[in-house]
């Protein structure tokens, strides 16, 4: 591969030389070769203890947490004063495993508590994703997913104790659109196809983009086209018609918000709470057409930090709580029950 | 003479000793080094649900992904081939102002991070991107069109083929070329019977890898093509998908890339070895 070697096919270079230097190697020579050998083992020491330290660094500093596993948690708990437990920081920390349509609230509840010398930290996603990865052993004290398929698989895989899932709160689902109004006069116009009510979901050349079915939005929407292909005034034709014009299922729902808002895609079926992130219009969908999103929240079985997880969830479903999530436009926990 | 001998002889364990000592502690550092690169594509392999492989493979969502990546992938390479050999010709014969930096702007894909290229495309072929009015115009649409996969694609994989057959061209002597116009052989001639042929391993096994590159492609597409089986969705994207789903579809299809790719390197390999040994390096 090396480019300019190919004029010189020259075998004989480097061959047969090395036997001569050492037969004639004396005392010198010796001591040379003597000193090149240990240069090259302590090298090789070094690019080996170097290795060793960098596995040994990772091995103990990543997978130090507090109480590793649930055995010596209860043995620490019982042990130690509580006091002891957090002697390097003040702080508790919660690790909050959230579906990303609680991205704001959250992080509103997040500040709160912060104040109070509990520090949240989030990992925003899929709640299918999410759960695969709560599944797979990510470590986390609170998983709040956006249904209870989710919250399903995640008891099922044994990380969360069935029973202590609570309802946190509800949402619905909208239709979000660029709409005609909202361009800023970069032309767009031709194929960008305005939607102003339900029956122009499915308008040919429409596109639309929905969350994959595995996402609780993406499932909530499906079961929306249901309800709406179950009305005379949409037709049993609806549904299909509507899929037809599906360009993408993304991965969560903020991704479904990230494509309309680009202008991707001319229309999208977010949660409420999505679409009031956004500048981008609204289209309401009727409460007897869209089903009620239920979020679940609970703490993991084996949670690093079980008292922290405790009091994000109090936290969370207080009179205090609910009102911030309310404020960013979900429905109250009560609604869901 | 004496003190000579003795002094090999003292420094013959000495040698030795330290000898194993070097040795070893490369083993270590080999071992450790080599057992992590591999762990990885291991525990994979192990966990392939075996009995079940034919139900996995027959899957559509399984099925229509290879599809699309088998097809997206070899348009993508036809592409990189077409339009990347001239310019990996340009690039190895001549020389202009700019063109290290060309070189330099060129290889950019190569770096930057595969996020990064999603929105750099949407951002310029999109329907708000630079040329979104212009395509708009000319009735070309590409976000979320199996199209958009292919542009995506080209773009990371595109540097890989350059790099290669640039190399190539360059390992190619200009004498040969003037020999040939000597005997009268016309430009095209001479590209085709002369720098072509000689030139053929490296722009293969640029090529074998620049494909590879190509199927694996993951962060572009999802951004620019967005996730549509059968459409956008290819076998990385559907195994991003498949992964909050269903585990064992992952793997299965994980495991098919993982082949693949191993198929791939070692066609690479093999190709550039024997260039290497025409070339007698």
């Amino acid at each position: 591969m090396r480019p300019g070697c190919r004029h010189h096919p020259d075998p004989r270079e480097g061959r047969s030389r090395q036997p001569e230097e050492r037969a004639i190697s004396t005392g010198t020579a010796a001591h040379v070769k003597l000193t090149a050998g240990a240069v090259q083992a302590m090298l090789a020491g070094i690019v080996a203890g170097a290795l060793a330290l960098a596995v040994l660094a990772i091995l103990t500093g990543c997978a130090q947490r507090p109480p590793a596993s649930a055995t010596q948690a209860t043995s620490t708990r019982g042990a130690a004063t509580p006091a002891t437990q957090t002697p390097s920081s003040p702080q508790h920390t919660v690790v909050v495993f959230a579906a990303s349509s609680l991205k704001e609230a959250f992080e509103a509840l997040g500040s709160n508590l912060e104040k109070q010398g509990v520090k949240v930290e989030y990992n925003l996603g899929g709640s299918q994703a999410l759960a695969a990865q709560l599944a797979q052993g990510a470590r986390a004290d609170v998983f709040a997913s956006a249904d209870l398929r989710t919250m399903q698989s995640a008891i099922d895989a044994g990380v969360i104790v069935s029973g202590t899932q609570r309802v946190l709160a509800t949402n619905r689902l909208v239709v979000v659109t660029q709409g005609a109004g909202t361009g800023t006069g970069t032309g767009t116009g031709r194929t960008a196809v305005a939607i102003t009510d339900l029956h122009d979901l499915m308008r040919p050349g429409l596109r639309l983009v929905l969350a994959d079915r595995t996402v609780p939005v993406g499932n909530y929407s499906l079961q929306m086209l249901d309800r709406l292909a179950a009305d005379p005034a949409y037709g049993p034709g609806f549904k299909e018609r509507v899929l037809a014009n599906v360009v993408s299922y993304e991965n969560n729902v903020r991704q479904v918000l990230a494509k309309v808002q680009l202008g991707e895609a001319d229309a999208g079926i977010v949660y409420a709470t999505d679409a009031s992130t956004t500048t981008l219009r609204t289209i309401p969908v009727p409460d007897r057409y869209s089903p009620l999103a239920r979020y679940y929240i609970a703490p993991l079985k084996d949670a690093p930090h079980p008292q922290a997880a405790t009091v994000f969830i109090t936290y969370a479903l207080s009179d205090e709580g609910q009102q911030i999530l309310q404020n960013h436009g979900f429905g109250r926990a009560q609604e869901g029950k | 003479m004496q003190t000579e001998a003795g002094a090999y002889t003292q420094a013959g364990p000495g040698t030795s000793w330290s000898r194993i000592a070097g040795a070893l502690a490369l083993a270590i550092a080999v071992a450790l080094f080599a057992g992590f690169l591999i762990l990885p594509v291991v525990a994979l392999l192990l966990r392939v649900p075996v009995s079940a492989l034919g139900e996995y493979v027959t899957r559509p969502v399984v099925l229509d992904a290879l599809k699309l990546s088998l097809f997206t992938s070899l348009c993508s390479l036809g592409l990189m081939l077409a339009l990347g050999t001239p310019v990996a010709f340009v690039l190895a014969r001549h020389r202009f102002a700019g063109k290290p930096l060309l070189e330099t702007l060129i290889e950019m894909p190569v770096v930057l991070p595969p996020a990064v290229a999603g929105v750099a495309l949407l951002l310029a072929f999109g329907r708000r991107g630079l040329l979104g009015p212009l395509l708009d115009t000319a009735g070309v649409e590409l976000a979320f069109t199996t199209a958009a996969v292919v542009l995506a694609q080209t773009f990371v994989a595109s540097p890989f083929y350059l790099r290669s057959a640039q190399a190539a061209f360059q390992s190619v002597p200009v004498e040969l070329e003037q020999v040939a116009a000597t005997e009268g052989a016309g430009r095209w001639a001479r590209f085709w019977n002369v720098i072509l042929p000689l030139s053929l391993p490296g722009i293969t096994g640029g090529a074998v890898i620049a494909w590879a590159r190509a199927l694996a492609e993951f962060g572009a597409t999802i951004l620019f093509a967005g996730n549509f089986q059968g459409r956008t969705q290819t076998m990385p994207l559907a195994i991003y998908t498949q992964m909050e789903s269903d585990l064992n579809a992952a793997i299965v299809m994980s495991a098919i890339l993982v082949c693949s790719s191993f198929a791939l390197l070692v066609t690479f390999r093999w190709l550039s070895r024997g260039q290497l040994e025409i070339t007698g390096t």
